[in-house]
């Protein structure tokens, strides 16, 4: 029984590899791509191991870093900005909505639900940022719309519950103001739940071209994933970048390298806040807690 | 905490509660009443409300336009096969990740798994074009190299559910194989224990204690999946489809169709009701999964 039993797991850990494999295999074409010669890619297609190496495409882009450094910044200022500000202001909210002497505290809930429920289209909001707000190209529209997350409110609500009341009666007799509760009792006891948060808030963020491709027309605020959008249909953007060189424009590797380029940041957050990851998931699975 | 009564006592509540309360009035109540735009002719010289009132007329021209059957097809079929899809592969996938789990690997293996879930979609989309264009993609090589003709995947409709399929099963089964893990993880060893007194093995021990340990947990992410059934992923599918014209007949969802007819074509009215649409039938299915979630489990409805 035993024996079979061990006999198991190890084709469970062999069967894992293959399922594995796939899961990295297409950020591993692209990988390749980008050390590939461009014309290797139009001869010999897609490959899975270096053919015909090349550092071509990184040369290009570093003599031409016009191309994305623009979209780098963007996308760096929308991050952190909006991260920052994200967790500060639903963090604030989701304390209110705990507060038990809070009598807003009930129609918060339902005042945060609503659009959780029902969405009104595209067209109204498009028109109301166009016509009224008139953030169209401005990186105000790539920040504001992703500032508070329902189901992060939801999480952070439940922290804020969790927390011993005890500590903040205490603080009360003391005469620490609801400030002060707020800022040196409730935050530095929610670290983790608001790591969590702002990993979510980040990558939403580092992710997004939705708001992008509505409200943005200018190149010079195009944001890395929207740039990597256009960039399919316009090679004029990568020419324009190259225009005073000269050289012939690697199209495809460049492409595949700004791609690259735009995942590193990612692998790191991913590889240093995994656990956090992991926590956010389980976390909003079990929002009832 | 017995509160005293004075007033100003409330004031720092009010103060924190306000930026959070602004936002979420300004991008998401401030576009509600726009919604009167389905039924008006819409023109920018005379706003949102000065548009001439047109009834049914556009909701009219959306359907029988031919395509909306087309798009609630495609939009619902899709989200059941993904749904249906990834939650049996996740279960699977964490049935087996739970056998092994007192090894490292496992750990390392739903990571990697997961992995895919922060990827944007524009890589995605990337990578997509990579395995399938059809000169220089890796699939047709591969084909290629075993002696099988090229596919034009890109022109070829009949092959785009099983493709947006598997794309989707790539980017959520270490997802979801994270929650059901997680549940099975809390489950006491003493069942497992009982199972092996009575002379049970594996498949007992996985039929008997650990499946109906995490029913709950499948009921809510399909009933939580059903509620969304109307509202597709736009960032997926104009990343992976590209709006490829021959293929739109099995890729075309409201979400694409609604971006596109408002920002390629200009049309506001026809995307207005369609997008009204989408917002009226999504919303009844939610206030439908959510009523069931809460008969038997009201900790994780949402209200």
């Amino acid at each position: 029984m035993a024996k079979n039993n061990r006999l198991m797991k190890i084709i469970i850990i062999i069967v894992f590899i293959p399922i594995c494999l796939i899961s990295v295999i297409p950020l591993w074409t692209i990988f390749v791509a980008s050390f590939t010669q461009d014309k290797a890619i139009a001869d010999y297609g897609y490959q899975l191991w270096f053919k015909a190496f090349s550092l071509e495409a990184y040369e290009y882009l570093f003599v031409n870093p016009d191309l994305i450094v623009d979209a780098y910044l963007i996308s760096i200022i929308v991050t952190s900005i909006g991260t920052v500000l994200g967790v500060f202001f639903m963090s604030m909210l989701a304390y209110t909505m705990a507060h038990r002497k809070f009598k807003l505290a009930k129609g918060l809930g339902f005042y945060v639900l609503i659009p959780m429920l029902f969405s009104s289209g595209v067209v109204p909001y498009y028109i109301l940022v166009t016509q009224y707000l008139h953030l169209k190209n401005t990186i105000w529209i790539l920040i504001f719309p992703y500032l508070i997350n329902p189901f992060s409110i939801m999480i952070l609500r439940s922290n804020f519950r969790r927390l011993p009341q005890s500590l903040f009666e205490a603080a009360e007799l003391d005469g620490a103001g609801e400030f002060q509760r707020f800022f040196k009792i409730a935050l530095p006891l929610s670290i983790p739940t608001m790591a969590t948060i702002a990993l979510f808030s980040a990558i939403t963020y580092w992710n997004d071209m939705y708001q992008a491709l509505l409200f943005i027309d200018k190149q010079n605020l195009y944001p890395l994933p929207y740039l990597l959008y256009r960039m399919i249909f316009e090679h004029n953007i990568i020419q324009e970048a190259a225009q005073y060189t000269g050289i012939i424009t690697p199209y495809q590797s460049v492409r595949m390298a700004v791609a690259v380029l735009s995942l590193i940041p990612e692998l790191f957050l991913f590889m240093f806040a995994q656990r956090f990851f992991i926590r956010g998931i389980t976390l909003g699975a079990l929002k009832g807690e | 905490m017995k509160g005293t009564k004075r007033k100003e006592h409330n004031l720092p509540l009010y103060i924190m509660a306000l930026p959070g309360i602004l936002i979420i009035a300004i991008f998401s109540y401030l576009p509600m009443p726009g919604i009167i735009l389905a039924f008006k002719d819409y023109d920018f010289s005379n706003g949102v409300f000065g548009s001439r009132w047109v009834g049914l007329e556009n909701f009219k021209f959306f359907f029988e336009s031919g395509v909306a059957w087309r798009l609630i097809r495609n939009t619902v079929g899709l989200n059941l096969l993904f749904m249906v899809t990834v939650q049996i592969c996740a279960v699977f996938t964490a049935l087996l990740l739970n056998e092994i789990y007192e090894y490292r690997i496992a750990k390392v293996y739903q990571s990697i798994l997961f992995f895919p879930h922060v990827i944007s979609w524009v890589i995605v989309g990337y990578f997509t074009y990579a395995f399938l264009e059809t000169d220089t993609g890796l699939i047709n090589n591969i084909l290629f190299h075993f002696g099988i003709e090229k596919i034009a995947w890109y022109s070829e409709p009949k092959y785009w559910p099983a493709i947006l399929n598997f794309i989707s099963l790539w980017k959520g089964l270490g997802y979801f194989t994270i929650i059901y893990l997680a549940g099975m993880i809390t489950i006491d060893q003493e069942y497992y224990e009982a199972i092996r007194v009575d002379g049970g093995n594996k498949w007992h021990e996985m039929r008997y204690v650990t499946l109906p340990f995490i029913k709950p947990l499948i009921y809510i992410n399909v009933l939580l999946a059903l509620g969304r059934v109307f509202y597709g992923n736009f960032d997926f599918f104009v990343n992976v489809v590209r709006n490829t014209g021959q293929i739109l007949s099995t890729t075309d969802i409201i979400d694409t169709y609604v971006v596109r007819t408002l920002t390629v074509l200009g049309d506001f009215n026809m995307a207005a009701a369609a997008g009204l649409f989408q917002g009226v039938c999504g919303f009844i299915v939610l206030l439908i999964s959510n009523w069931i979630i809460r008969r038997f489990d009201s900790e994780s409805a949402l209200f």
